[in-house]
């Protein structure tokens, strides 16, 4: 019963790693790691938190075909991202490209970092400056 | 007096970030090309498939590129729109008919001719029993075009100016009201009505 139960947990893990389509797109392997790569890193628009590797809409397959042909013609990864956000703009590609306007979106991780520093020290500054053995406080409650 | 007004200053910062974001489009992409010249192409006509029809055809005056494709319902939804401005003959309706997803296999290989025609055919039945309001439809089998107009799901409307410089471009299902509000005050700009 175990065993089974294991191996039906298996399978149920395993079935995402199948691939989108149908065979490699690439009989190169270099090639074909480079395309898989690519699609990983843009976004299908018409599922949107989908890039076009995991998207099966029409859309997706077609700019994974698109892909192939640039791939084919020997155009570098910049050129192939350029020619991505020329017709459909940054929100393309799954990484936004650090701009003005997106320095924000790049900041917050560690501006949240710098206030939670701010906050512990502001807190643990504040603790220990009460007295050791102050009676009227059990080290829990107000400071 | 702070450990009150600090968590409700950042729960007030929140519900404005909350209520911007419910009032935001999030469904409609800005195109990249308003205000750059419009992708060239050369593409068979929908109705005659062996008759080529280039861009440069439409050089030097306005006109609307509308991507359809009778498998699409909003296109079903928009189309007594595109019959009315049709009907007002202010300005050339250039379809480019695509379909569902390009008619190819992964290796990039057009699929066999009597595909393509069934799927022409099916074009031409939506034209002839919904009103045809196109000038003339082109069909865009690869979605090679479609791509190149950053095209994400039909139906989309594009206005070209004389230039061939894209104006303005629509996302979904379009309205008269949206056709009054953005695309006729940018008719009028250089050159008049009628190009």
């Amino acid at each position: 019963m175990r065993a089974l139960l294991c191996t039906a947990i298996l399978v149920a893990f395993a079935s995402p790693a199948f691939a989108i389509d149908p065979g490699p797109a690439f009989d190169d392997p270099e090639l074909q790691a480079r395309y898989e790569r690519l699609t990983r890193e843009l976004r299908c628009l018409q599922c949107r938190s989908e890039t076009i590797a995991d998207s099966n809409a029409s859309l997706a397959a077609d700019l994974r075909r698109q892909l192939r042909d640039l791939i084919a013609a020997g155009k570098t990864d910049e050129e192939i991202f350029q020619y991505m956000t020329d017709r459909y703009g940054d929100y393309v590609l799954y990484k936004p490209p650090v701009k003005r306007r997106t320095l924000l979106l790049w900041m917050a991780p560690v501006l949240f970092l710098i206030s939670g520093i701010t906050a512990a020290a502001v807190v643990i500054a504040r603790k220990s400056r009460l007295p050791e053995d102050d009676p009227s406080d059990p080290g829990l409650g107000d400071s | 007096m702070w450990r009150y007004l600090i968590p409700a200053g950042v729960f007030a910062v929140l519900v404005g970030f909350f209520v911007v974001g419910l009032h935001t489009d999030k469904q409609t992409l800005p195109s990249p090309l308003i205000g750059k010249p419009a992708p060239r192409f050369e593409l068979p006509r929908l109705e005659d498939p062996t008759e080529l029809v280039s861009s440069e055809q439409f050089a030097g005056r306005k006109y609307l590129v509308n991507v359809w494709g009778p498998w699409c319902e909003g296109c079903q939804q928009e189309h007594p729109a595109l019959l009315e401005i049709a009907r007002r003959g202010q300005i050339p309706i250039v379809g480019l008919t695509v379909p569902q997803g390009a008619l190819a296999d992964l290796q990039g290989n057009p699929l066999p001719l009597e595909q393509v025609l069934s799927e022409i055919q099916l074009g031409l039945r939506w034209l002839s029993e919904l009103g045809n309001p196109y000038d003339i439809c082109l069909f865009d089998q690869m979605w090679k075009v479609a791509i190149d107009f950053g095209v994400y799901g039909a139906p989309e409307t594009f206005l070209i100016d004389e230039r061939g410089f894209v104006v303005h471009k629509h996302t979904g299902p379009l309205t008269i009201a949206d056709w009054e509000r953005d695309f006729v005050p940018k008719l009028g700009r250089e050159g008049g009505v009628d190009g």
